[in-house]
């Protein structure tokens, strides 16, 4: 909780910072107030009891405490990473302010116990992820990304309003707790406008974490919107919305999970298929990026779908969320740096062994996280996820797990390939600053320890 | 029962509002008129809230409708600053010139 305030605090202090002519000391102000957070996270992670606020609204337990913890690390990466980002354009203390509210947001969607909560959080995440995915103002590009994302998140709030006021209707309550123990005294006669709540959530919370099939915005988002944005995009968001779809469908609606589970097979076996073929043809690394993160979304939902509610599935989710996010905030750096020339394509990439090696050796160990390659942290996060799997009755979703990350593979060494195995098209120098190679660095090293010593988070993380 | 008349008309009349506006957003070009439909979407919700608020005499539905107006208003502000946006680069406001991310 005191993350969460400490976030709210430093979003205000930075509005301020305009005024009293600050600029100068906000990033280092910003990233203190980062690590403060989350010292102050892992210090609630400590105590042996959840932290209850207004009104049991929001509750810090400890899967809220972890998920929080991944998305102030990842957030405090990015910081580094994106300074630049906000040294070009005139609006530098909105675009500090707007990321820092979207973390507020993120962090309420970790730990929210009523649909309230869960509705705020997800705009909070929202709205100003939607001003930051067309702050490119004179590209049309980039409006039409911010614009196509507002249309559709706005759509998906819709739907998920809709479900909370049928789920209302019937239980009389927005209380997660209240919601799971009215389906425990009324489990064989649930109106079926109950269902239907259920339903439409599912709807939009897919949406929200581009699931097939209502991925189409993604890849179009995506490529429209700044690499940097896009690089939060597919961490900080992606990371909360799951931890939100965690929560709602396992803590809240896991009784009558018979009923979902069948409708949340189908959209993870199509954004396996979907995703991995949409991703094999395309031509910039940018797009596939996109198509990649509703890929790993469909491995994702799997830890739900697998429903044990023992630690097995909450460690697999957040084991994978922690992998992903620092492979991709490592992929991203790269790609920001290759993609400056202007050109985001495969050929962006060729020869970049030679041009600049380091680049090319942390961009190749990102990619094999990626795809699932043994010692590197994707492999594990993959393996858990099966293995949560196994117990369950969707075998065959497995196996189509097993080759669509196959598929996967071939996209992803499409780009080590071009790196090293094709003549360079240009002879320009790359510039890398420091601190870019310090984060670049980080990921790698974070990525290869996750995976030789996987058991750094399963360890941590007993409760 | 609400004032002499059953739930289910209340249920259907928003559900209603809500087609339209899911059909609205899909259908029309204009952008405005999606902004619009996507209100009337948010507004349907409203109704059922209220609604299911007053037949469970609980209050914390209308609290949440307020919620519900504030967001609603935030996110236009947010839109039609990038419709704005739009405008001034494209001079135009249809949707199907929005076509410059395709494969």
């Amino acid at each position: 909780m005191k993350g969460l305030l400490i976030l709210s605090a430093l979003g205000m202090l930075a509005m301020l910072a305009q005024i009293f002519q600050l600029k100068k000391l906000l990033l280092p102000m910003v990233l203190l107030g980062i690590a403060a957070a989350f010292v102050s996270n892992a210090m609630e992670w400590q105590q042996t009891f959840s932290f209850e606020y207004f009104d049991n609204m929001i509750s810090f337990d400890k899967p809220a405490l972890a998920f929080s913890g991944v998305i102030l690390l990842t957030a405090f990466l990015w910081f580094i990473v994106a300074h630049d980002y906000f040294k070009t354009g005139t609006h530098m203390v909105d675009h500090y302010v707007l990321v820092l509210f979207a973390l507020v947001g993120a962090l309420m969607l970790c730990s929210f116990k009523n649909m309230t909560t869960l509705f705020l959080g997800v705009e909070i995440l929202s709205i100003p992820m939607y001003v930051l995915a067309a702050s490119k103002k004179q590209d049309v590009r980039s409006n039409e990304a911010g614009f196509k994302y507002l249309i559709m998140g706005s759509f998906a709030s819709g739907f998920l309003l809709f479900g909370i006021a049928l789920i209302y209707g019937a239980s009389g309550t927005f209380d997660l707790a209240g919601i799971s123990t009215y389906i425990h005294n009324n489990i064989n006669d649930l109106p079926l406008f109950f269902y239907l709540g259920i339903l439409f959530i599912l709807v939009a919370m897919s949406f929200k974490v581009s699931a097939a099939p209502f991925h189409f915005w993604a890849p179009d988002v995506y490529e429209g919107s700044p690499t940097l944005i896009t690089a939060l995009m597919s961490t900080v968001v992606k990371t909360a919305a799951f931890a939100a779809f965690m929560r709602l469908y396992l803590m809240g609606f896991a009784e009558i999970s018979q009923f979902w589970a069948v409708l949340l097979s189908i959209i993870i076996a199509l954004s396996l298929i979907i995703a991995n073929l949409s991703a094999a043809m395309q031509s910039s690394v940018k797009r596939m990026l996109a198509y990649s993160s509703i890929s790993h979304a469909g491995f994702m939902l799997m830890v739900v779908l697998a429903n044990q509610r023992s630690n097995i599935s909450i460690d697999a989710l957040l084991y994978y969320s922690l992998a992903y996010s620092v492979g991709s905030i490592g992929a991203f750096a790269v790609l920001y740096q290759v993609g400056k020339s202007g050109n985001e394509t495969f050929e962006a990439f060729n020869g970049l062994g030679k041009r600049h090696p380091f680049l090319a050796f942390c961009m190749a160990v990102a990619m094999l996280s990626l795809a699932g390659i043994p010692i590197t942290a994707g492999f594990f996060a993959k393996y858990f996820v099966f293995t949560t799997m196994i117990g369950t009755s969707y075998k065959w979703l497995l196996i189509l797990a097993v080759i669509t990350s196959a598929i996967g593979a071939y996209y992803y060494l499409k780009v080590i390939i071009a790196m090293y195995f094709s003549p360079a098209s240009g002879k320009e120098e790359m510039q890398v600053e420091g601190s870019h190679k310090l984060v670049i660095a980080i990921s790698v090293i974070l990525t290869l320890a996750l995976g030789l010593v996987p058991g750094l988070v399963a360890e941590v993380f007993k409760f | 029962m609400i004032n002499g008349i059953p739930i289910n008309m209340y249920m259907m009349l928003s559900v209603v509002l809500f087609i339209i506006g899911v059909v609205g957003v899909m259908a029309r070009r204009n952008t405005i008129i999606v902004f619009m439909c996507i209100e009337l979407m948010l507004n349907a919700v409203n109704l059922l809230l209220v609604a299911f608020s007053t037949l469970h005499g609980d209050t914390s539905g209308q609290v949440f409708v307020f919620f519900i107006m504030a967001v609603a208003a935030s996110e236009v502000a947010v839109g039609l600053a990038i419709l704005s946006m739009i405008y001034r680069n494209l001079k135009s406001i249809d949707s199907d010139l929005l076509s410059k991310l395709k494969n």
